[in-house]
């Protein structure tokens, strides 16, 4: 019996990937329209392994993108639309988590690590700076015909 | 019986590489040059027993003998030749074992091609390349055996999913791999020179051609990957950050700060341990990206059927190849002597700030593949990070970069001039300005287009910053056009190459942003007869044939393309319907032109007549192609440079080359 | 101080080491349900069998457990016979909704494969299972006496969950 998971996940998935979107269920207004599609890009396809309601075929997809729709038409703002699918599935639907203390990490780690490299080149150019008494001294004539010498052979 | 036969040439590989991965590590420590020069000859016997397993299995494949389970599984005696052969690597265990053949394919081009090496040092390096080859057959031969058989042995096999029967798809994976495990060279060049205790500019350039080989095949790879993406899913799009796609983004980010950092060793000796430890973390990388698409512990699109047992394994191999080397590096690496000195504007410090940038952009996009896993493992609430996340974090990264990437080569040495290089690239500058305008007024101006046009500034940037370089270099007007083209005869390959890839990536920036920017899109119910306008161009429905092909039926559309009225082409997309496994897909109709690709895509029938028609203009997408294979091209110009054809030179000359550098 | 900044490196790595080791523990596909301690969303849907409306008020008052099923559903088919087994015994009030499904069809299934339910509910466009945060079927949801949704299951409901989970939750709220 545990083997029909596996085959049911398979045709769940299987699906095929083509532009999901679909005549019948885009809204007559472009505007509308185009407000559903970004925002379709922005939700997650609960039953597909990675993949928006806008690039999934499946069924559940439609679904939500028809809902999306239907909400857009009833007034609601971008994140009132995210807002009701969040009540229903949570956090995991969003494609763009939201900022809130379990995510800080994730949209701060970037701005982190950049200020860790930086420090890190910083303190090679200090300490360097201290271990070799003085700031380098821009080339002589000598060594700039030695270093454009090497640099003709070598010039990567 | 030839199953077996490969079977019994794993086992006795694992022994060959067990003995390869000891006695030349051992001889080396005691000076023992039979015992060093046995890694050469475990080499060759153990890329002939790989080469017989990776040979059995793809006759088992060509021949359909579905009583090997790992064939019954993902093959079907109605499969083209072709993907009759690429099915060997389509699937965990086959493609396993093409990572060890190639592991093992590189190993032997250490052991015949290296001749300068000192024997210490290849003997090290062989040894710590058998260690992992020992890793991966230990875990092919107890966990993702391919030879198992089927008793009784089915009449034909489930097929292969029909996605991957495609010739872009078929060669995607072994030129990521070589990618990936090209990088083990860089590895053990790294772990070898952290045993000697010394890394100095001829390492570097014993680490750089192999370093240059793993990124080109890599870059040609992932390039594919996202090419097949773009025609086969029917929309134009080529890129999702998905946790697979940045598996092989991420050790392609490094790799490519790995080049570049080498290149500060080789010509500075400076940057060493920072450059062992990005040697290490580049392959650290290429094998969480094999944990990552074969545990299961996130969820991706293109991941293999997963196993616990397995996760469980690669995970083990993860922490001891990587753990194992970082532990290395911190007890080995304060002992390397510090090089030179340089100034923060010098060409030194542009290559330091590349490595800044691509490291926190390598650092990123792992965080944001790995987070949906620690926010749950810390129980903060299941969240999924998508594009949307990564364009947010990842562009802003790459913007810095690319300015500085167009000033960096044109920077001196050691202490860099940074107004006189501006003043140099006065002209490149004005012209950036000018396309900014000019594409920002072109497309209607506008917040909106404030952005791509930003985007495509940044391209002409580089480009013609790079183009100021190479001019600088040939001394382009200053003396006459028959020197400087001598000059440009003259110029190291590598010189060339760099040139050349810099200009591909200002074509895939242009591409990116034209793509992202500035796509047009039409779907509607088309009848035969109908027609549409989608960017200047008029698409014509003449209608839909059936048909039936070996392993496929399809329903080909066909539209009758024009613009002002004169006809341009004809596009025929489709729709398939494959029968083993029954699955769709839909193949694109794709027409290039050089401002962009006209895609149209058929859907389903309305079934009053009409068609589900997508109509696409794709713009300065065929760029990004153009582009990505200047990459690749430029990498290969680079690897034919007269340093790395004949091979580096012997320890003695560069360090005199070294020595001879201005004392500090 | 110098010395320390190496071991970054191996210490990093050693805590995304044991992340891993956590993450091959969990289930990536599985996703909780915002709705868990939340008063459960309306289920007002036609019956299959008979006439009339099931809605849930009907319930209240006793634990019940609600499960999305379909025909079409090869997943369902495995919890199928522990739901049978659970009916007979009388452990806990099974009511199912069928989900996108025929109700010929889901007839003809339970006909044949038996049927464990007290109440079938059809949700013919899945737009309540939608309200119900329901992304693939099976999917079981226990509520309690006031109407809330205590715990969710994912997938075929198993054993294992049943005893270790379900049941003694059942009997803390019928308390």
């Amino acid at each position: 019996m545990r083997r029909a998971l596996p085959l049911a996940l398979a045709l769940l998935l299987a699906a095929a990937p083509a532009g999901a979107v679909n005549p019948d269920e885009m809204l007559p207004d472009p505007a509308l329209e185009h407000r559903a599609r970004e925002l379709g890009r922005e939700l997650r396809c609960l039953v597909c392994q990675n993949q928006s309601i806008d690039d999934s075929d499946a069924d559940l997809a439609r679904d939500l993108r028809v809902i999306v729709r239907e909400r857009i038409q009833a007034g609601d703002s971008d994140g009132a639309v995210k807002q009701y699918l969040v009540e229903r599935y949570g956090d995991f639907v969003l494609l763009k988590p939201p900022f809130r203390p379990g995510t800080w990490a994730l949209w701060l780690g970037p701005f982190l690590l950049l200020i860790g490299a930086v420090a890190a080149a910083r303190t090679v150019y200090r300490r360097r700076r201290a271990e070799g008494a003085q700031a380098p001294a821009p080339l002589s004539a000598e060594e700039r015909r030695r270093l454009d010498a090497l640099l003709r052979d070598d010039p990567s | 019986m030839i199953p077996e036969l490969g079977h019994y040439a794993l086992v006795l590989a694992l022994f060959v590489a067990f003995a390869q991965a000891v006695v030349p590590l051992v001889g080396a420590a005691r000076g023992e040059v039979a015992w060093m020069e046995f890694g050469r000859a475990a080499a060759l016997v153990q890329m002939l027993l790989i080469g017989v397993a990776f040979g059995a299995l793809t006759w088992a494949y060509v021949v359909s003998d579905f009583s090997v389970a790992n064939v019954a599984q993902n093959s079907h005696s109605a499969k083209p030749m072709l993907y009759k052969v690429a099915g060997v690597w389509a699937n965990h265990e086959g493609s396993l074992l093409l990572w060890i053949t190639i592991l093992a394919a590189f190993g032997l081009a250490v052991a015949m091609g290296g001749r300068n090496l000192p024997p210490g040092l290849r003997a090290r390096v062989l040894s710590v390349q058998a260690g992992i080859t020992v890793g991966f057959l230990l875990f092919i031969l107890f966990t993702s055996n391919p030879f198992d058989r089927l008793s009784p042995a089915p009449l034909n096999g489930n097929g292969l999913n029909p996605l991957l029967q495609d010739p872009g798809l078929a060669f995607h994976p072994p030129f990521l791999y070589l990618g990936y495990v090209g990088f083990s060279m860089a590895f053990s060049f790294a772990i070898a020179a952290l045993i000697e205790g010394r890394v100095d500019p001829a390492w570097a350039r014993w680490v750089r051609p192999w370093t240059l080989a793993a990124w080109t095949f890599l870059t040609l790879g992932i390039a594919m990957g996202s090419w097949w993406a773009y025609y086969e899913l029917g929309w134009g799009g080529w890129w999702f950050w998905d946790p697979v796609e940045n598996a092989s983004f991420l050790p392609w980010l490094a790799g490519t700060a790995l080049l570049h950092s080498a290149v500060v060793v080789e010509k500075r000796d400076a940057l060493k341990s920072w450059t062992i430890l990005l040697a290490i973390i580049a392959f650290s990388l290429s094998l969480l990206g094999t944990f990552l698409v074969r545990s299961g512990v996130l969820t991706s699109v293109h991941a293999f059927a997963t196993d616990p047992a397995r996760g469980v394994f690669i995970l083990a191999l993860l922490v001891i190849v990587t753990g194992g080397s970082l532990t290395l590096y911190a007890v080995r690496a304060p002992a390397l002597k510090a090089g030179g000195l340089f100034a923060p504007i010098s060409r030194e410090g542009s290559l330091l700030l590349n490595n800044v940038l691509m490291a926190t952009a390598a650092g990123t996009v792992l965080l944001g593949t790995l987070y949906p896993l620690i926010a749950d493992a810390l129980d903060l609430g299941k969240v999924s990070v998508g594009p949307p996340f990564f364009n947010m974090v990842f562009v802003p990264l790459m913007v810095p970069m690319i300015v500085v990437m167009a000033a960096g080569p044109l920077l001196a040495w050691k202490r860099g001039d940074l107004p006189g290089t501006l003043m140099r690239l006065r002209v490149a500058l004005a012209i950036t300005i000018a396309a900014f305008v000019a594409t920002w007024a072109v497309m209607g101006g506008g917040v909106g287009q404030l952005a791509a046009a930003g985007g495509i500034a940044l391209a002409v940037w580089l480009f013609c910053g790079t183009l100021a370089e190479f001019a600088e270099r040939i001394r382009l007007f200053r003396v006459s056009p028959g020197e400087s083209l001598r000059r440009a005869a003259r110029l190291p390959r590598a010189a060339w190459g760099m040139t050349i890839t810099h200009a591909g990536l200002a074509v895939v920036v242009a591409g990116i942003t034209g793509s992202s920017a500035w796509q047009v899109e039409k779907i509607q119910v088309m009848r035969p007869g109908e027609t549409v306008e989608v960017s200047g161009y008029s698409y014509t429905f003449t209608g839909v044939v059936e048909g039936r092909e070996d392993n496929y039926a399809f329903t080909r559309g066909r539209f009758e393309v024009g613009r002002e009225g004169r006809p341009i082409t004809v596009m025929e997309p489709e729709k398939r319907q494959y029968a083993n496994p029954p699955r769709p897909t839909t193949e694109a109709a794709i027409h290039g032109t050089f401002l962009g690709d006209l895609y149209a895509a058929i859907g389903d029938a309305d079934g009053t007549g009409g068609w589900v028609t997508r109509i696409y203009f794709n713009p300065l997408v065929p760029w990004m192609w153009t582009g990505g294979l200047m990459l690749v091209f430029g990498g290969l110009v680079s690897l034919t440079d007269r340093r790395h054809r004949v091979g580096a030179p012997t320890r003695g000359r560069v360090a005199a080359d070294a020595a001879a550098q201005p004392a500090e | 101080m110098r010395r320390l900044a190496y071991l970054l490196p191996v210490l990093l790595f050693a805590v995304v080491a044991l992340f891993f080791l956590k993450g091959l523990g969990l289930n990536p596909r599985e996703v909780p349900s915002p709705l868990i301690d939340k008063p459960a969303p309306a289920l007002t849907l036609p019956l299959l069998k008979g006439d009339g409306q099931f809605t849930l008020a009907e319930l209240k008052g006793r634990v019940t457990l609600i499960n999305f099923f379909a025909s079409w559903c090869v997943p369902c088919l495995s919890e199928h016979p522990l739901l049978m087994e659970m009916s007979k015994k009388g452990t806990l009030d099974i009511v199912g909704v069928a989900y996108k499904d025929k109700p010929e069809a889901s007839l003809a299934w339970l006909a044949r494969h038996g049927d464990p339910y007290r109440r079938i509910a059809v949700d013919n466009d899945g737009r309540t299972a939608i309200d119900w945060g329901v992304y693939g079927v099976p999917e079981s949801y226990l509520v309690d006496g006031e109407g809330r949704i205590r715990f969710k299951q994912v997938g075929p409901l198993t054993r294992e969950v049943l005893e270790k989970t379900v049941l003694p939750m059942v009997k803390e709220l019928r308390k």
